[in-house]
C-alpha cells in the first residue's frame, strides 16, 4: 500500500516534469491576437519616399512578416514565406533593424516574395507588434484584426496545419 | 569602434543627466522581464531589444508617464509575461495559490503522522515477569 502511494507519486512527478520538458518557453502567448494590427506608416525598404500603412490592406487578408538580412532563422523559413506569398493572400515584409543596403541585396539573392516590403530600421513599430524574436509572422483579416502570430521560423508543418487552413477560413 | 564611443558616451551623458529618472528606469526594469532571454530581468540583460524596452521606458518616465502606464504598455505588447510579479488572475490562481495548497497539503500528512495512535506494548504476563528476572540475575 505504502510502496503504491509512493511509487504513483513518483510516476506523477515525472508525468509532470515530462510535460514540463516539452512546452517551449519561448511561446509566449500574444496578447495581440483578436485586437486590431497596430498602425503604422512606415517608408517602402525600396522606395523610401513612399509610405505604407496598415490601412492599406484594409479590406483584404493578408500575411506580416518581421525579417531582418542579419537573421539567420529568416533564411531558414524564406521558401515557406516564398511558398505563402505564392498563394491567394498577399504577404508583407517589415524590415526590422536593419540597413537598405543589407536588405535589398538579401530580397535579391534569395528572391523577394513580398507584395509590399516596408522599412522599420528604429524597431518603433515591430515594439507595437510585441516583437522579440525574429522572425515572427502574423496572420491579419480583412477588419484588420490580428489572427494569428507565430514566433520563430514558419516550418512546413506550420505553414500546412495552422496557417493555411486559417487563411482559407478567413478567405472562405 | 566610433559606434562604441558613441554609445559610451550616451550612455555617460544620460546617467548624469538625472539620476532620479536613472534610478526609476532601473528600478522600473529590474521588474520586468527580458524576453529575448527569458530569466533576465530588462535591467540585467544587454540584448538589444531589452536596450531599446529600457530606452522605451526611459523615454515614456520622461514624458511624465507613471510607472503604471509603462507596465500597461508593455503588457498590452508583450502580456503578462513580461512581469515578474503576474498579477492574480483565474490562470494564475495555481501559480499564487500552489505553494499553500502544498504547504496545507503537508501540514495535513504530518497531522495524520503525529496523531496516528501506537500501538499499546503488550503487557507483561506473570511468567514472562519471572523469566526476565531470572535471565537478570
Amino acid at each position: 500500500m505504502r510502496l503504491a502511494w509512493t511509487l504513483g507519486g513518483f510516476v506523477a512527478l515525472i508525468v509532470l516534469l515530462a510535460v514540463g520538458l516539452r512546452l517551449n518557453p519561448r511561446e509566449v502567448p500574444s496578447p495581440l491576437i483578436g485586437k486590431p494590427a497596430p498602425a503604422f506608416e512606415l517608408p517602402l525598404l525600396a522606395a523610401p519616399d513612399k509610405i505604407f500603412s496598415q490601412k492599406d490592406m484594409l479590406g483584404r487578408v493578408w500575411v506580416l512578416n518581421v525579417w531582418a538580412s542579419w537573421c539567420a532563422p529568416c533564411l531558414v523559413e524564406h521558401p515557406q514565406i516564398t511558398r505563402l506569398a505564392a498563394g491567394a493572400v498577399p504577404v508583407v515584409g517589415l524590415n526590422y533593424k536593419d540597413a537598405r543596403e543589407d536588405a535589398l541585396p538579401w530580397l535579391s539573392r534569395n528572391g523577394n516574395p513580398f507584395a509590399a516590403s516596408v522599412y522599420d530600421g528604429a524597431g518603433r513599430i515591430a515594439l507595437d507588434y510585441g516583437v522579440y524574436g525574429v522572425p515572427e509572422t502574423y496572420v491579419i483579416d480583412r477588419k484588420g484584426v490580428i489572427r494569428y502570430k507565430r514566433i520563430g521560423p514558419v516550418t512546413p508543418e506550420i505553414l500546412k496545419e495552422k496557417i493555411e487552413p486559417l487563411l482559407k477560413e478567413l478567405n472562405g | 569602434m566610433v559606434r562604441l564611443a558613441l554609445v559610451l558616451f550616451c550612455g555617460l551623458a544620460i546617467a548624469q543627466e538625472d539620476p532620479v529618472l536613472e534610478k526609476r528606469v532601473r528600478d522600473l526594469s529590474s521588474e520586468l522581464r527580458c524576453l529575448v532571454c527569458q530569466n533576465q530581468t530588462l535591467a540585467d540583460s544587454s540584448a538589444p531589444l531589452a536596450v531599446d524596452l529600457r530606452n522605451q521606458v526611459r523615454e515614456q518616465l520622461k514624458s511624465g508617464k507613471s510607472e503604471r502606464d509603462v507596465i500597461d504598455f508593455l503588457v498590452a505588447r508583450y502580456g503578462d509575461f513580461v512581469l515578474y510579479r503576474p498579477p492574480l488572475k483565474g490562470n494564475t490562481l495555481l501559480l499564487w495559490a500552489g505553494p499553500f495548497i502544498l504547504l496545507a497539503f503537508g501540514l495535513f500528512l504530518l497531522f495524520l503522522r503525529i496523531t496516528r495512535k501506537v500501538p499499546a506494548e503488550a503487557e507483561l504476563s506473570e511468567s514472562d515477569r519471572a523469566r526476565a528476572a531470572k535471565l537478570l540475575e
